[in-house]
């Protein structure tokens, strides 16, 4: 049996849990662990043989066979469209450790948990089997809701709850899905493994009217672990009260698995469901833009903001898998990365904000950036990622899901045959979206670090009186700062240069089931 | 087709963008350095600029940025990046470079005591980097990069004193009106590739697509330009994705075009964020505000102005817009009483000058007049720059007074940059705005008229200025004792100022220069419009001289001004709406803003009363299963989940790897 070098990116963070059990430093052993795992990840994104687009150091384990059930093998491996979600997930993982505070309550723990997030996403990321796909996703959310119940903010443990109920339910509703989905199948053919239960239901589709129940099944678990409009509800509060950590690799990597698991399972399975579907998954797209958007513009803190931003973003990545054409999914695919390299960074130094100010709501903050000039940089650094400024990865990816969206035959029928809302009004609706963004975004900048300072942010401040805190402090050391010069230079690496993402994604996005192609 | 290529091009964007990376990371503090970094960026562009376009450089090779295949369905999506080096963008990158290399070097004069002036200098080569890249574009996703990033350092530079609540609201202002425009422009932008399936704006490529549209079709446009598409001979359609090349989506692609230009441009009704931005320092108002950045809109137009006349609803509404802010620009800026303000609306309504041409089938006047604007403005905000550094910080005009003796060489340079602007023989702007209006004849008497009537106020509103700022007795005491700014500042003012003055001889040939360009790239596409052909229509139309009118025009303009003005310490003129710029400031507060504030409100009170107080949360509370999961997952026994979860993976990948 050939050992495959993606099991090692597993076992670094579980050996990471093991040594912090053991009582070694927790933050400097986690770092090693996530380190290694980027390093590893980069190295696999350039020995990746990009041209065939196909599966890369797979490996097939039988695991267990339970009577009545498929047998369940760990089969792993990934391709051009798994493989950029590996690295963003190392990548991450790396940042939310870096800035993580160096001593906190029960650190051990807090470390250990956060180790499990990334270990829980980065497998359902390599995983070929529908199995351990859903589990390992299921074995990031429990470390997530302790995460936000022990060492959240705000009232943590209501935001727990919710959250935790929420996932719990888009979980179950999921995996609902899944089941049906391959017991749809007749019994011989059943099997949990994602290529082989591909290549069965390409030759012989599952009936139509199946495909579309077990399609909305999933629609709405993934929908609601994404936070698709009107499923989002739980994002907001529980991103503002999780640990800043915690909120960057859950919104930066495992909502993304909701995204990722369209691609690689609803979608392409379960095609004529999604045809049926695909005005419902366009009018709740386009609320997440508009509807979303626009009760970001009222809010008047800063991680709220924050949330509710990445709930409206998650349009852009369901307008580029509804094209399903190369253009629009492979933008999908970039636009991942780029979305969560952003809101890795929005919410890292939003936590970085709140925490040195004492102060989340915009009225009370201004003029920060005389203080804490390097924040203020990060932080519009991070802006301009999410606002799709070109030059930084998100604007490469939503420019591929405009021109992909423009030209797929996305219709929604209002009346009979052939009359309806056009396509071309999605790609509108997002590119409003940019607009959008850029009002909310450009807001906080200046709530933030521009105008005039609050005399408590000021040592110097003329009044003799003792200041509770002193005075805002600037990220200044080398530590606080790598974690997000990193996640600025990966975004702008792709946005000067996509097409080094482009030529490792576009293959395997080719390669998906019922892609229009010239070939 | 030269196959043959040079890398230098690519300095053109590399050193300024080395030179704000350089800043940005490390010299943002070392004043020194990055000024020296920053200045020595924009020299080395304006030599290699020289280079470009008298030594004949060759364009770079192109390299693939994004590339994807198509389908049955749509047109594959080929972005390069690469540099055109042609007339029009050999003209435009010496203005650029030009005109960026001397603000450069006034700027180290004007910010010299400024403790943030690295920061500032990192955000003028940011600037350098972009505009470059806007000129040398191949294609309109490439220009959109620069688009993008000459907003993105308009917006830093127009914050560039942040604590200042008014400069942080106008950056702000700038970035989302361009935002909201770039809306329309993507827009037109994908509709080009929709029907093309190419987003190039090579003039070969652009050829190439006529064609496809059918020419036959678009002479029909064109002579003459009134008679509507629809009434066309039958058209060669082309088939993408199931959508037809109609007429709907010509004029759908040339307005979302036309609205970056809007946008970029500052032209009605998106005009309310350029005066606001004159909150930057001075140097950025000259070379962003006035000289280039704005005038960007207008170039971009002109690149791709062999797609704009298919259609003629887009060029009637490309004109009519140039024409009225044009005029209504001109109009406000007479109530003006702020010295960078006036000069800004005076940008809004020169820009409205060119902007008409285009529409009015004058691409080569539009670039004229572009040239010649970007002399003779940015001479004047520099001068105006000098004067508000004499006075220490001041620029209300009323404050100032018999500055003309005190700082001559101001004065002096200020008043070419006037006469040049208010269109007087020989100065530059005489001959670019002649050119402009004879083509507005040629296309529609009333825009003409309009032209000559914004004229007037032109020469009105610049009198004003110049008779209250520098002559009678000094109003206050900072305009007693003002100092004549150090030589860094003076000479560049000198440069531009003989720039101004012969600027539209025909002896340095910037008209015939566009012209001969124009009229190669339109008989490539086969058709010769109006406007470029027939250079002196109103002359052929033997009326009267071309000259005479607008001459007579602008020396009543002056003329009433002068004796209007002089010697007075108040304005006798007390018109509130144009005081008030149309109240479109307040409309747009009450209208737009509002409303979306109010939208944005009511949804959010839906999203946490409605959606989650009662749909959700209450279906949550109702249903008995859910009641049991919260039981479940209560804070104690959730850890307890964990805890067995955890051993339940660490099982699973015992099992994996070591029972087989």
């Amino acid at each position: 049996m050939n050992f495959s070098p993606l099991l090692l990116l597993l076992l670094a963070p579980l050996i990471a849990i093991v040594f912090i059990l053991l009582k070694a430093p927790a933050q400097m052993t986690a770092g090693i662990a996530a380190l290694f795992n980027l390093a590893l990840s980069i190295g696999l994104l350039f020995i990746y043989p990009a041209a065939q687009g196909g599966y890369e150091w797979e490996m097939n384990v039988p695991w267990v066979n339970l009577p009545g059930l498929p047998p369940i093998n760990l089969h792993v491996g990934v391709d051009g469209i798994s493989l950029p979600l590996v690295f963003l997930t190392a990548i991450v993982t790396f940042a939310a450790v870096a800035i993580s505070p160096g001593f906190i309550r029960r650190t051990s723990e807090y470390y250990c948990y956060l180790l499990l997030m990334s270990l829980g996403a980065m497998g359902a990321f390599i995983s070929l089997d529908l199995f351990f796909f859903f589990i390992f996703h299921e074995f990031a959310l429990i470390p997530t809701f302790l995460l936000i119940g022990i060492w959240g903010a705000q009232n943590r443990q209501f935001a727990s709850f919710q959250v935790t109920i929420y996932l719990m339910a888009g979980s179950l509703i999921l995996l609902a899905g899944l089941i049906a989905l391959v017991m749809a199948l007749p019994a011989p053919a059943r099997t949990f493994d994602i290529v082989a239960l591909q290549a069965y239901v390409t030759v012989h589709p599952i009936a139509p009217a199946a495909q579309d129940v077990i399609f909305f099944l999933l629609l709405i678990g993934f929908g609601i672990l994404v936070g698709l409009f009107p499923f989002h509800s739980w994002a907001p509060p529980g991103y503002a009260s999780a640990p800043p950590a915690t909120a960057m690799l859950h919104a930066g990597i495992l909502k993304k698995f909701a995204i990722y698991g369209m691609i690689r399972i609803a979608i392409p399975m379960l095609h004529d469901g999604f045809e049926t579907c695909l005005p419902l998954i366009l009018t709740l797209l386009s609320l997440n833009f508009l509807y979303a958007g626009f009760v970001t513009l009222a809010q008047k803190e800063l991680p709220t903001m924050i949330g509710f931003s990445s709930v409206m973003h998650m349009g852009y990545l369901f307008l580029g898998i509804a094209c399903w054409n190369i253009i629009g999914v492979t933008g999908a695919v970039v636009l991942m990365v780029g979305h969560g390299l952003s809101a890795a960074l929005l919410f890292g130094l939003s936590g970085e904000i709140t925490h040195r100010s004492g102060e989340n709501r915009f009225a009370e903050l201004g003029g920060l950036a005389q203080r804490a000039p390097l924040l203020a940089v990060l932080f519009s650094f991070a802006s301009m990622a999410s606002m799709g400024v070109p030059g930084l990865a998100n604007f490469a990816g939503e420019l591929m899901v405009f021109f992909g969206s423009i030209t797929a035959k996305l219709w929604i029928p209002i009346m009979s045959e052939g009359h309806g809302i056009p396509g071309a009004i999605f790609t509108v609706i997002a590119i409003y979206g940019t607009v959008l963004t850029a009002i909310f975004q450009l807001r906080a900048i200046k709530h933030v670090f521009y105008g005039a300072m609050p005399a408590r942010y000021d040592p110097h401040a003329a009044s003799g009186e003792t200041l509770a805190s002193p005075g805002m402090t600037d990220v200044s050391t080398l530590a606080e700062n790598v974690p997000y010069i990193l996640l600025i230079l990966a975004s702008l690496i792709i946005g000067f240069m996509p097409f080094l993402l482009i030529h490792i994604v576009e293959p395997s996005v080719s390669l998906l089931p019922f892609m229009p192609s010239l070939r | 087709m030269g196959t043959e290529h040079s890398y230098i091009g690519w300095f053109l964007l590399i050193t300024p963008l080395a030179a704000s990376v350089a800043i940005l990371l490390h010299l943002y503090k070392k004043h020194d350095m990055a000024i020296f970094a920053s200045i020595g960026s924009a020299v080395i562009c304006f030599l290699i600029a020289l280079d470009v376009a008298f030594g004949n450089l060759p364009a770079p090779e192109p390299w693939t940025w994004i590339s994807l295949p198509g389908s049955s369905e749509s047109p594959s999506v080929n972005i390069e990046i690469g540099m055109i080096f042609d007339a029009l963008s050999k003209g435009m990158l010496l203005i650029v470079t030009g005109v960026g290399m001397l603000v450069h070097i006034y700027s180290y004069g004007y910010m010299k005591n400024d403790p943030g002036r690295g920061r500032f200098f990192g955000g003028l080569s940011i600037f350098m980097f972009s505009m470059t890249g806007i000129v040398l574009s191949t294609n309109l996703i490439e220009l959109f990069f620069f688009w993008e990033g000459v907003g993105l350092s308009s917006y830093l530079l127009i914050g560039f004193w942040f604590t200042k609540e008014s400069a942080a609201a106008a950056a702000n202002k700038a970035f989302v009106c361009n935002r909201l425009a770039d809306f329309g422009f993507m827009i037109g932008i994908l509709t080009y590739w929709l029907l093309s399936g190419s987003v190039s704006i090579e003039p070969a490529v652009v050829a190439n697509y006529h064609p496809a549209i059918s020419l036959a079709q678009v002479q029909t446009t064109l002579t003459p330009m009134e008679q509507s598409l629809h009434h066309g001979p039958s058209i060669n359609v082309r088939h993408i994705g199931g959508i037809e090349a109609t007429s709907f989506l010509l004029t759908i692609m040339v307005l979302g075009l036309f609205l970056g230009c809007v946008g970029k441009s500052a032209m009605f009704p998106f005009h309310v964020w350029l005066p606001d931005a004159m909150e930057g320092p001075t140097p950025v108002s000259a070379l962003i505000h006035a000289a280039t950045m704005v005038a960007a809109g207008v170039y971009m137009l002109c690149r791709v102005y062999p797609l704009l006349i298919l259609s003629s609803t887009g060029m009637t509404v490309i004109a009519s817009i140039g024409c009225f802010t044009a005029i209504f620009a001109a109009l406000i800026a007479v109530q003006q009483n702020d010295i960078k303000r006036i000069l800004a609306y005076s940008t809004l309504s020169q820009l409205g000058y060119m902007v008409m041409a285009v529409g009015c089938g004058g691409p080569d006047a539009a670039m004229f007049h572009l040239s010649t604007h970007a002399f003779f403005k940015a001479l004047l905000f520099l001068a105006a720059g000098s004067v508000i550094h004499a006075l220490h910080d001041e620029q209300d005009i009323w404050k100032m007074g018999g500055l003309s003796k005190k700082i001559p060489l101001t004065y002096w340079t200020f008043l070419i940059g006037m006469l040049a602007l208010s269109g007087f023989p020989p100065f530059a702007g005489f001959f670019s705005k002649d050119y402009i209006l004879s083509v507005a004849y040629d296309r529609n008497p009333i825009f003409y008229w309009v032209g000559v009537a914004a004229a007037f106020f032109t020469a009105f509103y610049m009198t004003r200025l110049v008779v209250v700022a520098f002559l009678g007795p000094a109003r206050t005491p900072a305009a007693e004792h003002p100092h004549e700014s150090p030589p860094v500042m003076t000479i560049p003012l000198v440069l531009l100022a003989i720039l101004s003055l012969v600027g539209g001889w025909s002896i340095v040939g910037i008209k015939a220069h566009y012209h001969d360009w124009f009229v190669s790239v339109l008989n490539a596409v086969g058709l010769v419009p109006t406007g470029v052909e027939s250079a002196i229509p109103l002359a052929e139309s033997g009326i009267f001289p071309d000259w005479l009118v607008p001459l007579m025009t602008v020396s009543a303009g002056a003329v009433s001004a002068f004796f209007l003005y002089r010697g007075r310490d108040r304005d006798p003129l007390n018109i509130k709406l144009l005081a008030h710029k149309f109240y479109c400031d307040e409309f747009y507060d009450r209208n737009l803003v509002g409303g979306q504030q109010r939208t944005a409100r009511v949804l959010n009170w839906m999203d946490s009363w409605i959606l989650e107080g009662l749909i959700i949360r209450g279906a949550a509370y109702i249903s008995v299963g859910v009641g049991e999961v919260f039981r479940l997952f209560q804070t104690g026994s959730l850890q307890t989940y964990a805890f067995i979860f955890s051993i339940g993976g660490v099982l699973l990948i015992y099992f994996t790897l070591f029972t087989h």
